[in-house]
């Protein structure tokens, strides 16, 4: 039988029937069309289907979407809601050539955003750390833990210029 | 260096934005009215007779609008090697007998995956099992059981190479060793999992959206086996989450997406599962390596015998031409006065091998890069003096084989040495440290055709508008490595024009010019840079008679396109912009729109490639003698791929290739019992992640490429051959343990330090 969720997604809110065992990733990919949510294992292994989740970083994959009831979720597509500008997270994926297939760059935007806004100075370690769950066979991370750290500080000082 | 406005310069990606906010569309994310979705059925046995199967439980499965089995398709089998059919041997579903778990038995198409999967479970096949071969000695063995009944000895394949007097080569030296290799096989282990949707158009043709190199090839393989005309056939490469050689051949799925689309009349999609990936997926090919190398006294090489055994696994793939590149890759980097190979592609009952980025070039540097620097040890002399003394430059020639026409080989060893601190840290080892280099060559595509296409291997349409813009029109497969960016790039600076003036489409088999042989073997920024210059260059011969008009100017001037305008050389004043040039073309023409056709074919460029990359990298390494275990500290990296199009892309490559050469040294490998592989998720399947890489510095060759697009070769593949070498060597600094076998494990170096230092493996070698 299924059940009605209602949730937040990206500011907007969705009322959606689902089945028991379907999965977040597949209420996201395939109910809103959220194609900035990929489906790299379906085993939380890959980190591709990462998004936020009351705040934090989850594998959507590994989410039921009947625990979702009430919850406010975040994916790629809502970083820059107006489409106009960027997330200073996606300026820095672009401008540090930290993209190359991109199938796993939103997740990892997604990571990279979890640490920034709970550590808005992080060290190169910490950057890796925290996008350890997310695979590249691509960049060899090098240029996507530049990106983060290069977004980091935009995040800093746009935060800095708003309290003062 | 010539200096360019865009070529050479830091520009992003054309697709980064897309990519960067989720709007990028894969195969997987697109949806059709009424689409169908496809699950596959899959050998349980490594090798067994189909007795009989069953389909009408599935069948009778409310939401189940199609089942197939071999028994349902056109008789017509495939493989890339159209001009040798006797080596296509597949089938898209297995047709009398299976042959690695993971062959595909059936398809089930149905309203949902849910129910496409129960159907899975309600299609019975009987199987009489047969005596499988899993490794490459047994089934080689007199009274094997034989895998293909076309081929009784098991060998697919072979690939001869030759020429100098070896045998004399050999009498002649004054040191001469034998060694054996052995590699393993790896994953490609791309993000995005292969997915496939078909369509019927009202007419009966085909349109297939699928996730791969290789738009032509599939379009092609796709009508034989659908008993279609291949422009009935329109396959449309939608963004690609990598490649790395996997997704090069007409799959299964792809077929049975198009078979069902027609029979059902509707969209049918197939994704796998990254299990089934894991399982049943293309991989890097397993070897068994022999090779014997002479020396004399002062480390001159005077030849090498390579003698090697590709495991193929159940189908050859693209293991025929791994064959033959292999043969190759083991006489390059130096200088061999004479040489011979023998590779023998042999079928098991394992998931079928095939090309992964480097293409049988990995195997054979591992061997080359191993056999020197023990060669090196040997001889008393030091790894890098040793390759200096023997390294190929530019002009080498290997007759009617290939020639080498740029080579920065020998200042990619002296900058390397130079950047580690070689000297000094070879000269001062420190206790568990240790340092290793390994070198590569690899091709800017491929000189053959063995695919048999009667078509340019590279073309690009220029359409150029008056208001100052242009169209770039390239079958070329960006799966991510960043073509289209670089063609764009190099059209741009051709035109004069900035980035974002052009537009560009690419790999539509139906809207883009015949043909492209795909993204592999390095290939695309040499052949169809190179085919979206020569569409230029008639787009500009014609603006050029415009402006020459225009101001009636002397026959003897030159032009050119720069900063948008057209104009004469050294008299930019006099010039046009672009769109006026445009547009007065168009009026002398009375409408007819400007655009050209360019093509590029590598023609009298010997057998391999129209020019090789080369390069060396040192690396670090520091191991835990009580467990084993090898912290890489750093690399560093020398390459000359030519001009460099893009600094970031090129950075890219080679980044990202450390993390596969990286995993493939150490971590890397399928976990087999018989024919089953037991690692199928990337838990147990140990790939590299952002903590496991280690720092490193790269310095890009100033080299020219005279047959390369502004000068530029290929940066795809070839970088991701030194870094497993380099590391063996360096852990052999550091420990006493050389490994012949990889990967190299913590079990394996403890077991030779336990082991006494005179141990000497399966090798032997004579000093006189």
């Amino acid at each position: 039988m299924k059940h009605v969720i209602t949730l937040n997604v990206n500011g907007d809110p969705y009322a959606i029937a689902v089945n028991p065992w379907q999965t977040l990733n597949e209420v996201l990919r395939e109910n809103l069309n959220l194609t900035g949510v990929k489906l790299g294992c379906g085993e939380g292994d890959c980190g591709a289907c990462t998004v936020i989740v009351d705040g934090r970083a989850v594998s959507s994959c590994l989410s039921l979407a009947v625990e979702m009831e009430g919850k406010k979720i975040l994916t790629a597509e809502g970083l820059a809601p107006t489409g106009e500008t960027l997330h200073p997270i996606q300026e820095a994926f672009i401008d540090k050539g930290a993209i190359q297939c991109g199938f796993c760059t939103c997740g990892m935007e997604m990571s990279a955003l979890h640490l920034l806004t709970k550590n808005p100075s992080p060290t190169e370690s910490e950057i890796r750390e925290s996008i350890a769950g997310n695979l590249c066979r691509c960049t060899g991370y090098t240029k996507i833990v530049e990106a983060i750290g290069a977004a980091g500080e935009k995040m800093r000082e746009s935060s800095e210029r708003k309290s003062s | 260096m010539k200096e360019f406005s865009i070529v050479g310069k830091h520009v992003p990606r054309n697709d980064a934005r897309a990519k960067a906010t989720g709007t990028a569309v894969y195969t997987d994310d697109i949806k059709l009215p009424g689409m169908l979705h496809g699950r596959l059925l899959r050998s349980p046995f490594a090798h067994a007779r189909i007795v009989g199967i069953d389909t009408s439980r599935a069948e009778a499965l409310p939401g189940v609008k199609c089942v197939i089995t071999g028994e349902d398709i056109p008789k017509v089998k495939y493989g890339n090697w159209r001009l040798f059919p006797e080596t296509q041997d597949e089938y898209a579903l297995a047709v009398d007998k299976v042959r690695f778990i993971g062959d595909e038995v059936a398809a089930v198409a149905a309203v949902d995956l849910d129910i496409a999967e129960e159907a899975l479970g309600l299609i019975e096949v009987e199987y009489e099992e047969l005596p499988g071969v899993f490794d490459i000695d047994s089934s080689i063995k007199e009274g094997h059981p034989v895998i293909h009944d076309y081929c009784p000895t098991n060998i697919s394949v072979d690939r001869k190479i030759e020429y100098g007097d070896l045998e004399k080569a050999f009498a002649e030296s004054d040191y001469v060793r034998e060694d054996v290799f052995t590699v393993h096989p790896v994953s490609h282990a791309y993000l995005e999992p292969c997915s496939a949707l078909a369509q019927c158009d009202l007419d009966g043709r085909i349109t297939l959206w699928t996730s791969t190199q290789v738009p032509y090839i599939i379009q092609c393989l796709l009508a034989s086996t659908l008993e279609m005309r291949e422009n009935d056939v329109r396959v449309i490469k939608p963004f690609v989450g990598g490649g790395f050689g996997g997704k090069m051949e007409l799959r299964a799925w792809e077929f049975c997406a198009a078979f069902m689309a027609k029979k059902t009349g509707k969209p049918v999609k197939f994704t796998l599962s990254r299990d089934e990936e894991f399982l049943a997926g293309r991989r890097r090919h397993g070897m068994k390596l022999y090779s014997k190398v002479g020396f004399k006294k002062d480390g001159t090489l005077t030849g090498k015998d390579f003698r090697v055994y590709l495991d193929g696994g159940a189908y050859n793939a693209m293991g025929p031409t791994a064959t033959f590149l292999c043969g190759n890759f083991g006489a390059m980097l130096y200088r061999y006065p004479s040489y011979r190979y023998l590779g023998e592609h042999v079928y098991t009952n394992k998931p079928p091998a095939s090309a992964m980025r480097g293409f049988g070039a990995p195997q054979a540097i591992f061997a080359t890069e191993t056999q020197m620097s023990i060669a090196a040890e040997e001889l008393g002399m030091d790894p890098i003096e040793l390759r200096m003394k023997n390294a190929q430059v530019s002009g080498d020639e290997i007759t009617g084989f290939a020639t080498i026409s740029s080579c920065g080989f020998k200042e990619a060893l002296e900058k390397v040495a130079e950047m580690s601190g070689w000297k000094e840290k070879r000269g001062n080892p420190k206790e568990g440290r240790g340092i290793g280099i390994g070198c590569y060559s690899f091709i800017s595509g491929g000189a053959f055709n063995w695919f048999n296409t009667q078509y340019p291997y590279s073309a690009a349409e220029v359409r150029v508008f008056d208001d100052g813009t242009a169209h770039l029109l390239t079958m070329a497969a960006d799966i991510g490595q960043g073509c289209d960016t670089a063609l764009k790039q190099i059209l741009a600076e051709s035109l004069g024009l900035k980035m974002e003036d052009i537009r560009i489409t690419s790999a539509d088999t139906a809207m883009t010019p015949q043909a492209d042989l795909g993204a592999w073997g390095s290939r695309l920024t040499l052949f169809n840079g190179n085919a979206v210059l020569d569409a230029a260059e008639k787009i500009k011969s014609k603006l050029y008679g415009a402006v020459s008009a225009r101001f009636n100017m002397n026959v003897i001037h030159d032009f050119e396109c720069k900063n948008g305008r057209v104009f004469p050389k050294g008299k930019p004043d006099r010039g046009l912009t672009f769109g006026e040039a445009v547009a007065m073309v168009q009026k002398a023409q009375r409408g007819e729109p400007l655009l050209a056709h360019g093509y590029y074919t590598p023609r009298d460029k010997g057998l391999v490639t129209p020019a090789f990359s080369f390069g060396a990298q040192v690396a670090e390494v520091e191991v835990d003698k009580k467990t084993g275990i090898v912290d890489v500290k750093k690399f560093w990296t020398a390459h000359d791929c030519g001009t460099v199009i893009n600094p970031r892309a090129a950075e890219g490559q080679l980044e990202g290739s450390i993390q596969m050469g990286l995993g493939y040294a150490l971590s890397e490998q399928f976990i087999m019992d018989g024919g089953k592989t037991l690692n199928t998720n990337f838990l147990d399947y140990k790939m590299p992640n952002a903590m496991d890489m280690p720092p490193s510095e790269v310095v890009h060759l100033d080299t020219y490429e005279p047959e390369g697009p502004m000068g530029a070769k290929e940066a795809g593949e070839g970088l991701a051959i030194p870094t497993a070498p380099a590391i063996a060597e360096a852990v052999f600094n550091a420990t006493g343990y050389r490994c012949r076998d990889l990967p190299i494990t913590p079990e394996k170096i403890l077991k030779a330090i336990e082991e006494s230092e005179s141990e000497k493996g399966g090798s032997k070698s004579t000093m006189k």
